[in-house]
């Protein structure tokens, strides 16, 4: 297969196991966010992608060849670190045409590839400036220039927004997206950031403990999360408990959810539901029965919390479909079956 | 960070205390150096006040100057050894385990704990014929029969940077272990061997400190005078050596002194021209 395998890739730190058996493949061009809260092995993951952690088990095959044994300086790509990690004693250009100048480049060869690069990262005519000299956002892009000088095969990127303020970060990530896309380049963003990943992602891989969680889509990964790990950390979302009975009806919160079966052999599951899929309403017998305990209205969007059943349920809306309700007053909670997501508990 | 700058006399206290160290400590003792320099010998009573350049004359000769080129090329020689050494050394250990960092640094704290008087008694008795590390080479089959490695220009240079090491080690240590692990990684992504990365970054990233600790082993260096005298020949001795002959043993204080400012003055015009260039490098 043309791509990126992992093989049953595992990492393991003394006693403990950071990657735990991941098993992904990716064809050339994607975009794939590794995605997970700290600690949960992405950032070593990608490591051993880049061949600076050495799997303790598996392997890793680029384009049918395991190169899990070939040292980082000859895996042919383009990394950008978190710290970013540009030289100091550099200036732009040469950061930019280091690796070129390791291949042994002319120096022509040099200027010229750096300056293609830094119009390629907005940054004309910045080749001479120190690096101590440039901000935030453009170290961040003579990173991304200077990672990508060879035109390797794998970009791999490691937390790489986390140091810019939050209005910065949203537009590098629409850029970055774009100059993936542009260039077709296979990439890898490390990220915890649940927002970044939906924005940039092809493939969206979930983690925790070191496991892969789920592997999808962005939105399928939204709309149907795999377990209540990936649906609690992916958006917000309200995970309740579900139960059925001897006929098979599913019921939650003492409210029957027509329509919504729990696997074969199970009694007890949850659901995920988004809360913009709970609708408020009237009290009435179809509804489960609740009580408003706070309301926040930040303009665009509204969220009711709501106590019901010894629970707080989360409801979203649009002002447009806004449900006009107070601390203390009894509500109905309507929950769309088909907005629900059986998940495993 | 910008301050303003003091305006009235008490803004200028903090000063104070330095100051007055620094003149007790320094300026006091060097101007009677500097004033005994000029002084006449006198060989019945020390010396008497006046102002002569014998003391200076009698110093340009061939002899002495040999001797102080030999001064300045050992301690060349011994800072640029405890450097080449340290660097790769302190390197590796700021990327070991905590525990493993702890013990080395003890064991090189313990070190300077050893008088040079105790470091040049060992090393002579290691570079003896008689019970010395060459016994052990005839023992494991590397050598037909010990022989003595002392005294040589060898053993002046083996004690010397001996014990320079540990002080070049610490000085070294706090700036590698802030140095940031992940531009040696980004070099390797950039397709640098991990050797070659290390003297493209490593080596020009800490190019200050690098400098700062050569400056600092050489005039350490520079006052040696107990291990050439114990591990080497009298061409082995060094300027220190017949300051301390002079001052001490001929009761030349004049003389001595004499040639103690003109071993300042040198290591100074020295370190400011190696201060001069780095600056103009740094620039170009």
């Amino acid at each position: 297969m043309s791509g990126l395998a992992l093989q049953d890739v595992t990492k393991q730190f003394g006693d403990f196991k950071a990657v735990d058996n991941v098993n992904l493949s990716v064809p050339h061009g994607k975009f794939v966010c590794l995605l997970g809260p700290s600690g949960c092995g992405k950032t070593t993951l990608l490591r051993m992608i880049a061949g600076l952690e050495e799997p303790t088990e598996g392997a890793i095959v680029l384009d049918d060849e395991d190169i899990t044994p070939v040292p980082t300086h000859k895996r042919n790509l383009g990394m950008v670190f978190q710290s970013l990690a540009l030289f100091p004693h550099l200036s732009v250009g040469d950061n930019i045409s280091y690796a070129l100048r390791i291949r042994g480049a002319s120096r022509e060869e040099q200027k010229r590839r750096a300056e293609e690069l830094l119009k390629l990262v907005h940054l004309p005519g910045f080749a001479d400036r120190p690096v101590a000299k440039l901000s935030g956002g453009q170290r961040q892009r003579v990173a991304i220039a200077r990672a990508l000088a060879l035109s390797p095969k794998l970009f791999l990127l490691d937390e790489p927004m986390s140091a810019l303020d939050a209005k910065l970060r949203e537009s590098m990530q629409v850029e970055l997206r774009q100059l993936q896309q542009r260039l077709g380049i296979t990439t890898f963003v490390v990220t915890h950031d649940q927002r970044e990943a939906m924005t940039m992602a092809d493939l969206v891989v979930v983690m925790g403990e070191g496991r892969i969680r789920q592997a999808a889509s962005p939105i399928e990964i939204y709309r149907k999360p795999a377990d209540a790990f990936v649906a609690d950390f992916i958006g917000s979302t309200n995970l309740l408990d579900i139960s059925a009975d001897s006929s098979g009806c599913s019921s939650v919160l003492g409210q029957v959810i027509p329509d919504l079966a729990l696997p074969a052999g199970t009694a007890k599951a949850s659901i995920s539901i988004r809360p913009e899929d709970v609708h408020l309403g009237k009290p009435g017998p179809d509804a489960i029965p609740g009580t408003v305990t706070f309301v926040r209205d930040l303009g665009g969007t509204i969220e009711t919390f709501v106590e019901a059943g010894g629970t707080t349920i989360i409801a979203v809306a649009t002002p447009r479909e806004r449900v006009d309700v107070a601390p203390g007053d009894p509500v109905g909670i309507t929950l769309p079956p088909e907005a629900c997501v059986v998940v495993k508990a | 960070m910008r301050r303003e700058a003091p305006k009235s006399i008490a803004d200028y206290t903090p000063l104070f205390f330095p100051g007055l160290m620094l003149v007790v400590f320094f300026v006091v003792p060097f101007s009677t150096m500097i004033a005994v320099s000029f002084f006449k010998r006198d060989p019945a009573a020390f010396y008497t006040p006046d102002f002569v350049f014998e003391n200076y004359a009698r110093f340009l000769s061939t002899f002495f100057g040999g001797v102080l080129g030999f001064s300045l090329g050992l301690a060349v020689l011994v800072a640029v050894c405890c450097v080449a050494i340290a660097f790769p050394f302190t390197y590796l250990l700021t990327r070991s385990p905590r525990a493993v960092q702890t013990i080395w640094l003890v064991c090189l704290l313990s070190v300077l704990s050893l008088s040079e008087v105790i470091i040049g008694f060992a090393w002579s008795t290691l570079f003896s014929r008689t019970a010395g590390i060459t016994n052990l080479f005839v023992w494991l089959g590397l050598m037909q029969e010990p022989i003595a490695l002392l005294p040589g220009f060898g053993a002046v240079l083996t004690g010397m940077v001996y014990q320079a090491l540990p002080y070049t080690i610490l000085v070294l240590y706090p700036a590698l272990v802030r140095l940031d692990p992940t531009l040696l990684e980004a070099a390797r992504t950039l397709g640098a061997s991990p050797i070659r990365a290390f003297f493209n970054v490593v080596t020009p990233a800490l190019r200050n400190t690098i400098v700062a600790t050569l400056i600092m082993v050489f005039v350490f260096a520079l006052g040696s005078y107990l291990l050439p005298q114990i591990l080497g020949r009298p061409q082995h001795w060094t300027l220190s050596v017949l300051i301390t002959d002079q001052a001490i043993y001929q009761s030349n204080t004049p003389f001595a002194a004499a040639m103690a400012v003109f071993l300042v003055l040198i290591s100074l015009g020295l370190v400011g021209l190696t201060l001069l260039i780095g600056r103009r490098e740094a620039a170009a």
